[in-house]
């Protein structure tokens, strides 16, 4: 080895930590920076979304849309999927996924109205078995999947049917119509009553906000403070990441997970109840695309289908991009599959946004 | 695991023929098909009430299929080909899908059977021996003719909102939609598609896939667009309740006149109730248990069901129900129509 080598080894040490630091610095260029932010705040793609297509439509259809009574109508429109999304964001992010929610929704809105009229039980009595329903259905989709090990998929896919199936059997397919719920059980349409903000004398126009929205926003904020600052909230996202990691440091997983999925019935027999305040009366026959359009909101909201990463914040995002697409679209007189294809693509495009995110390291 | 599969299926197979082979030597009887759209909808809840009935009375031996939803073709393929198979003599069919289906009527009929159209016509009607249906644009015309009537003069300056079926636009919601605006007085585009019309009266069309959920949504839309509405058709009743909750949301529900078709038992109960203004009522009992004795007299000296003179199929009868009746438009009221009422 000659004296010349040595010195060529010297100066390619003393080049090479240069390299490195120059490598590291484009590492944090714009891009980078962008992606460690939406990796921080995964609900901040979906919110950006909104505002564009609130100020697109805004412009195009001017203040016919971009009315108090206009925007809270997308809210009213929105409010039962934001409800059933809610229960959704909760078991994806345990990397789960519930196909049932629609179904337990429609069957616990069937048992609050039946148990009235077909038992003559006091309304709040009825309310209360429907609720402790949907809230049973959860649990047994909790249990398969916490105890039976069964994958969510297949057993939400079974409970779908079966829950649907006895939900026509038990009600025969019969509607309870609204002026006997009026009339009879008005408690069951709490979830319709209205606050009117600037309507004008005959009370139209103006911002209308009804009790189911304002459940809808209540909802979300305290799940969204639960899943941040509670220990329970916490151990929901470990177990979505890393099951595993997550039993060994100490999280009691089974019992996180049947939890969640007796609160997404919950949450989805309160959907229920929202509905018949929505439709005015009980109608088995509703609800049916419910999971599709649950599972669509929060994936346009950003959370993940992998589990352990999105803020339910983001769900409500993208289920008002949905409403704020399908209204816009109407006005314009567009077409309803042009909803449909713009919704498909905002998906796809959602999914992959989050790809991109997950290739940041926290 | 290919054997596996292979020996399950011979063995499940052999379990069916089996079971299936003691059934058909008990009952040298006709056997019929009922196959319809769904079965959790009342009115083929009704249908298949009116042929069980029928069919007993015959002594025939009916059995009834049904899609998982309304759209579900695969199912009743698959409800044809097993009722092929089961040597039936007759088939009815309230298809889902009006023009895929015909491939499978035809199986059928070459094997023998007479196939029935129920209540949906299929394209083209005579790819079934034959057809008993509501006259749905007559069914339309009515409810037109009523709120035209209604409104009196009016009626030259009404704002419609048009709450219809699908984007697909199946026939029954065209034909419901466009008779509707031949009754009112307004000029058809082409009749065989809604939202060609050019009429300023028309605020606009959208979608309600005939429950009260797509209904309400359908109206607050059209009320964004114009909050002046005063006439609103619907196509079926579920569509028209929702529809009345979003007027009653804003306060105008007094002062809009809905009109519906179907004639079930919670929408005529609507009218007393001054939700809707007139329905025109169908009679799925009646198709169904006609459909019966075609197929009883068919099996008996091959005998094919006639048409009602001057139209394709045979005509069930549709009657306007409504508790203020108007000059110049046949209605009944609404305890005749409870009385006939299904669902």
């Amino acid at each position: 080895m000659s004296k010349q080598d040595t010195q060529d080894f010297e100066a390619a040490a003393a080049s090479s930590p240069q390299s490195v630091v120059e490598f590291s610095e484009e590492r944090h260029g714009l891009f980078e920076r962008i992606q460690h932010v939406l990796h921080q705040t995964p609900a901040l793609v979906p919110l950006v979304v909104l505002m564009i297509s609130l100020a697109v439509f805004g412009i195009l259809l001017g203040s016919k849309f971009f009315s108090p009574f206009a925007l809270t109508l997308i809210l009213q429109q929105v409010a039962i999927v934001g409800i059933v999304g809610a229960a959704q964001s909760l078991v994806i992010l345990t990397a789960g996924i519930d196909l049932s929610v629609g179904a337990i929704m429609v069957l616990s809105s069937v048992v609050m109205g039946q148990f009235t009229f077909r038992y003559g039980l006091p309304v709040e009595v009825a309310i209360g078995c429907g609720l402790l329903v949907g809230t049973f259905c959860g649990f047994i989709n909790g249990w398969l999947i916490a105890i039976m090990k069964l994958p969510p998929f297949i057993v939400t896919l079974g409970m779908w049917q079966i829950v649907l199936a006895t939900n026509f059997l038990y009600s025969a397919n019969e509607t309870i119509r609204s002026q006997e719920i009026a009339t009879e059980a008005p408690l069951l349409q709490l979830f319709g009553w209205t606050f009117k903000v600037g309507a004008d004398e005959s009370g139209r126009g103006g911002a209308n906000f009804t009790v189911g929205v304002i459940f809808m926003v209540v909802l979300i904020c305290v799940l969204a403070y639960v899943l941040k600052q509670t220990a329970w909230g916490r151990h929901v996202y470990a177990v979505g990441d890393d099951p595993e990691a997550a039993e060994l440091s100490g999280v009691q997983v089974k019992r996180t997970l049947i939890s969640v999925y007796m609160l997404s019935g919950l949450i989805c027999a309160f959907a229920g109840w929202a509905l018949i305040g929505r439709i005015g009366s009980v109608s088995p026959t509703s609800g049916q695309l419910a999971n599709i359009e649950s599972i669509t909101a929060v994936v346009i909201g950003g959370i993940s289908l992998f589990g352990g990463r999105g803020s339910i914040a983001g769900m409500l995002f993208g289920a008002l991009i949905v409403g704020v697409f399908t209204l816009g679209l109407r006005l314009l007189g567009a077409d309803a599959q042009w909803t449909y294809l713009l919704i498909g693509a905002l998906i796809i495009g959602a999914v992959a946004v989050d790809q991109w995110i997950r290739k940041v390291a926290s | 695991m290919k054997k596996i599969l292979i020996a399950a299926c011979a063995a499940a197979l052999v379990s069916t023929t089996a079971m299936v082979a003691p059934a058909l030597a008990a009952s040298h009887s006709i056997t019929a098909c009922l196959i319809t759209k769904t079965d959790t909808n009342p009115f083929f809840v009704k249908m298949k009430e009116g042929a069980a009935a029928k069919a007993e009375e015959l002594g025939i031996d009916l059995k009834t299929f049904a899609g998982k939803v309304d759209g579900d073709h695969e199912t009743q393929v698959a409800a044809i080909e097993t009722c092929i198979a089961d040597g039936a003599k007759g088939i009815l069919l309230t298809a889902s899908d009006t023009s895929s289906i015909v491939s499978s009527v035809q199986q059928a009929r070459d094997a023998g059977l007479v196939v029935i159209a129920l209540d949906t016509p299929l394209e083209p009607i005579d790819s079934a021996d034959a057809t008993f249906a509501t006259d749905n644009f007559l069914a339309g015309e009515l409810i037109g003719k009523w709120a035209a009537a209604k409104l009196g003069d009016e009626a030259a300056n009404a704002k419609i909102a048009m709450l219809d079926l699908a984007v697909s636009q199946p026939s029954v919601g065209v034909l419901r939609d466009q008779g509707f605006l031949q009754g009112f007085g307004i000029e058809l585009g082409d009749p065989t598609k809604w939202g060609d019309e050019t009429d300023p009266r028309i605020v606009g069309n959208d979608i309600t896939a005939g429950n009260e959920e797509g209904g309400r949504k359908a109206m607050e839309n059209l009320l964004v667009k114009d909050p002046e509405v005063n006439v609103v058709y619907t196509i079926n009743e579920p569509a028209a309740a929702g529809a009345y909750e979003a007027l009653k949301a804003i306060g105008r529900e007094r002062d809009v006149l809905i009109v519906s078709v179907d004639g079930g038992c919670p929408g005529v109960q609507n009218i007393a109730d001054g939700v809707i203004g007139a329905t025109s009522q169908q009679y799925p009992l009646l198709m169904a248990s006609k459909g019966i004795e075609a197929i009883a007299a068919w099996a008996k000296d091959g005998t094919k069901p006639a048409t009602t003179p001057g139209k394709e199929f045979f005509d069930t009868g549709v009657a306007l129900v409504t508790d203020t009746p108007v000059d110049g438009v046949e209605s009944i009221s609404v305890e005749e129509g409870k009385a006939l009422c299904w669902g």
